[in-house]
């Protein structure tokens, strides 16, 4: 009798609702820590960012126009995605490094950090808007507003919860994303689009690339759609990089060091109001 | 019969014999007026007569150093370890002592800067005061701005301010940077510096501690300084996006904090619907307020098509009733162009206008022959395309262009690269809340333009800036939350 020939599964780009394959056609091979396993992980180009940026940006006025509610409905439902889908995630966290105990953290935070996210869709406006006390006959507010597209590379270290707390608060507060996955740990980001894929997430929503950093950070820092940065890492070339080329159409710079990502510090209101303007509106009052 | 022929207004000027302006000004570095270490002086002129009124000292490198340390060490030793409460008693005290001496103020401001004595007396002076009112509470109170986190200082600010209002960004800075805690280093721009002068004798006046606030003029080479001294931890800058974008490439990877008030090219848009005498009114006031130096004015008129005639035709109207002249006038609407650089500027654009096929209609009011004058003007038959849509001109210049549908407005609203204001006129409530949400610009003035307050958040998206002053977001810019 011979044996079962197993099926492998092929690592895909995720754009626009759809997971096409790399553009360049060029293949990164990622191997596990104990060389057992080997796959092709689709390397990036600035032209998937380009594609992954009209996605984002015609996603923008349908995400940020959706009821609070809604949004929070959908980040919910991610979270139920994810805690459905267990058992892939321990799979490959373990194929990544992780300890079976580890790995678990890890899934349990994520799933938590989406709720505790869905929870602020509907209040961080409520709690960030002011009616302003203005000394002549206006009636005058602020509200926090969706920015419009980020552009993210995402934490290297936490596959999984760093690049959820980092999706999070930016479509909690209606903005869309491009987010380029872990280089060195890139396997359950793409499979987390599969759980973005089935939870009613409107396409175009979270983009995520894979690939090499030093080749994406230039194209991310510099198209000039991208309304904000964040840039995740210690590295002071690439900082140095990603702040200059904000100058060139005025973007937001949010940069996150290399940290624990399961710290509480990381869950924050504070951090939806990164990706927020602020717009405030007068009118007269009078007959 | 025309009125404007029947009754002629005499002229009103305010007064200058109660101001007391030095002939010379030096730097104001850790409590004291000081020379600058190489000696130099400029002129600043009155821009509605050519004539200097005082020199000023000129910083240089070595100032800005002795500046930024004076401010260091006024952060470490004083004001970081002050209590809250008393930080506040002391901007409290500033406020106080500048509504006390707000008619002096109002004449300096429009000596220096060529503004109406009207703008100046009821907008800028008073507003000024009004901010470091505002601001002082807030010192000691600043766990409820930020609920959950608690709000440290940076440290040293350095500060850049633009010439259009002089004073009123002045109070914009520094209010909120002290009440968080900071100590600053100010450089007021080079063809307005007299106020922030003045503001220098009443912050000494007050006692605040030395080092606290340094004010330091010169011109772009000053500012460079300042941005790039390794001594400082936030840059406040307001003014034009291509300076903003200089900063943004200066300070990268340096770790500095920065905040950018900058450039626009604000959208007023005028509805079928709207009051439409109430609506011109509004777009003389977004367009000729402050001679239109305002990086928020409504300087791209959206009309809709079937009211586009009569608001046209009342506008020429009214733009013929406006007096431009003597800026300390009390019955001037439009006074001098703050430099004669700003008045080429405004000429080529003008020039550009006319070259890409614009029609051009101009007040017919005579200026005065010494000094800088621009009659207000329009252009109709323009295009999105056209220069004198896109760029901004910072002079009393509007570019008029009509729509037919809410979509379209909007559409062509938002094609720009800047959003920092906006407005619209329309007696419907729910077209208003509408058309509020869909442009992206920090400010949006319904059925008004032009309205400023301290409790009133003002500040850009896109390339019109990063960050807000005025109201609980004019502290976040200035503190650390952890």
């Amino acid at each position: 009798m011979s044996k079962r020939i197993d099926i492998q599964k092929t690592y895909k780009l995720f754009i626009g609702g759809k997971f096409p394959r790399t553009e360049s056609g060029r293949y990164i091979k990622w191997t596990d820590v104990k060389e057992t396993t080997v796959v092709n992980i689709c390397r990036g180009s600035r032209k998937d960012f380009r594609n992954a940026m009209v996605s984002a940006r015609g996603a923008v006025s349908g995400w940020s126009s959706r009821t609070a509610y809604n949004r929070a409905q959908i980040l919910y439902r991610i979270g139920e995605m994810l805690e459905g889908r267990k058992d892939q995630f321990m799979a490959e966290l373990t194929l990544q490094g992780l300890s079976k105990k580890q790995a678990e953290n890890e899934i349990s935070q994520s799933i938590d950090r989406l709720i505790y996210y869905a929870g602020w869709a509907d209040k961080f406006q409520q709690v960030f808007s002011r009616v302003n006390p203005v000394s002549l006959p206006y009636f005058n507010f602020t509200v926090p507003e969706a920015t419009g597209v980020v552009a993210a590379i995402a934490p290297d270290d936490s596959s999984l919860l760093g690049l959820v707390s980092i999706i999070a608060p930016v479509i909690a507060g209606g903005n869309t994303i491009v987010i380029l996955a872990s280089e060195s740990f890139p396997l359950c980001s793409i499979t987390f689009a599969e759980v973005l894929h089935s939870s009613d997430v409107p396409d175009g929503v979270v983009n995520i690339l894979t690939g090499y950093r030093n080749e994406l950070i230039e194209h991310f820092s510099s198209h000039m759609d991208v309304n904000a940065i964040i840039y995740c890492g210690d590295n002071s070339d690439d900082k140095k990089l990603v702040e200059t080329n904000a100058a060139l159409n005025v973007k937001h710079v949010i940069h996150f060091p290399n940290q624990d990502w399961a710290k509480n510090l990381h869950q924050s209101p504070y951090h939806i109001l990164k990706c927020q303007e602020t717009k405030t509106t007068w009118h007269p009052i009078g007959v | 019969m025309n009125k404007a022929q029947t009754w002629e207004y005499s002229p009103a000027p305010e007064s200058t014999d109660h101001i007391q302006l030095k002939d010379r000004y030096d730097l104001f570095i850790n409590g004291e007026f000081v020379p600058g270490v190489e000696g130099r002086y400029f002129d600043t002129i009155n821009p509605s007569n050519e004539e200097k009124i005082a020199e000023v000292a000129e910083a240089g490198k070595a100032d800005i150093d002795k500046a930024v340390s004076s401010a260091r060490k006024a952060y470490d030793k004083i004001w970081s370890k002050m209590l809250p409460k008393e930080r506040g008693k002391y901007i409290f005290r500033i406020a106080r002592l500048l509504q006390e001496s707000a008619r002096e103020f109002s004449v300096i401001e429009s000596m220096d800067g060529g503004k109406p004595i009207r703008e100046s007396r009821d907008i800028d002076v008073p507003l000024s005061s009004a901010h470091f009112f505002y601001y002082a509470g807030w010192a000691d109170k600043l766990e409820y701005a930020f609920p959950g986190r608690t709000a440290n200082p940076l440290g040293v600010a350095g500060q850049i301010i633009p010439w259009n209002f002089p004073l009123l960004m002045a109070a914009w800075k520094l209010a909120p940077a002290l009440a968080t805690g900071n100590t600053l280093v100010l450089k007021p721009a080079e063809t307005t510096p007299l106020t922030a002068m003045k503001l220098a004798e009443i912050i000494q006046e007050a006692d605040l501690p030395p080092g606290v606030v340094n004010i330091v003029n010169g011109a772009g080479e000053t500012g460079k300084f300042l941005v790039n001294h390794g001594d400082i931890d936030k840059i406040a800058f307001t003014g034009s996006t291509e300076v903003g974008k200089y900063i943004m490439k200066s300070v990268a990877g340096s770790g500095k904090k920065y905040t950018l008030e900058l450039g626009g090219k604000a959208a007023n848009i005028i509805f079928e619907d709207a009051a439409i005498d109430q609506a011109v009114e509004g777009i003389v006031n977004a367009i000729f307020f402050n001679q239109g130096h305002v990086c928020c004015a409504g300087s791209r008129l959206y009309v809709q098509e079937g009211v586009a005639e009569e608001v046209i035709s009342k506008l020429q109207k009214r733009m013929e009733s406006l007096i431009v002249g003597d800026p300390l006038d009390k019955n001037t609407d439009i006074g001098a162009i703050n430099s004669k650089m700003q008045l080429n500027k405004i000429k080529k654009y003008v020039k550009l206008g006319k070259d890409e096929g614009g029609t051009i209609y101009q007040s017919s009011c005579p200026l005065p022959e010494k000094g800088y004058w621009f009659a207000p003007t329009i252009f109709t038959d323009v295009s999105q395309s056209n220069r004198i849509v896109q760029e901004e001109i910072f002079g009393p210049v509007l570019a008029i262009q009509t729509f037919r549908t809410v979509d379209e407005v909007i559409l062509k609203a938002n094609n720009s690269p800047y959003g920092l204001s906006g407005g619209l006129w329309t007696d419907k409530g729910s077209k208003i809340f509408k058309v509020t949400q869909d442009i992206r610009a920090g400010v949006i003035w319904a059925n008004t333009f032009n309205k400023f307050d301290p409790a009133s958040p003002f500040g850009g998206y896109k390339e019109s800036g990063v960050g807000s002053e005025g109201g609980i977001e004019g502290l976040s810019g200035y503190v650390n939350l952890v």
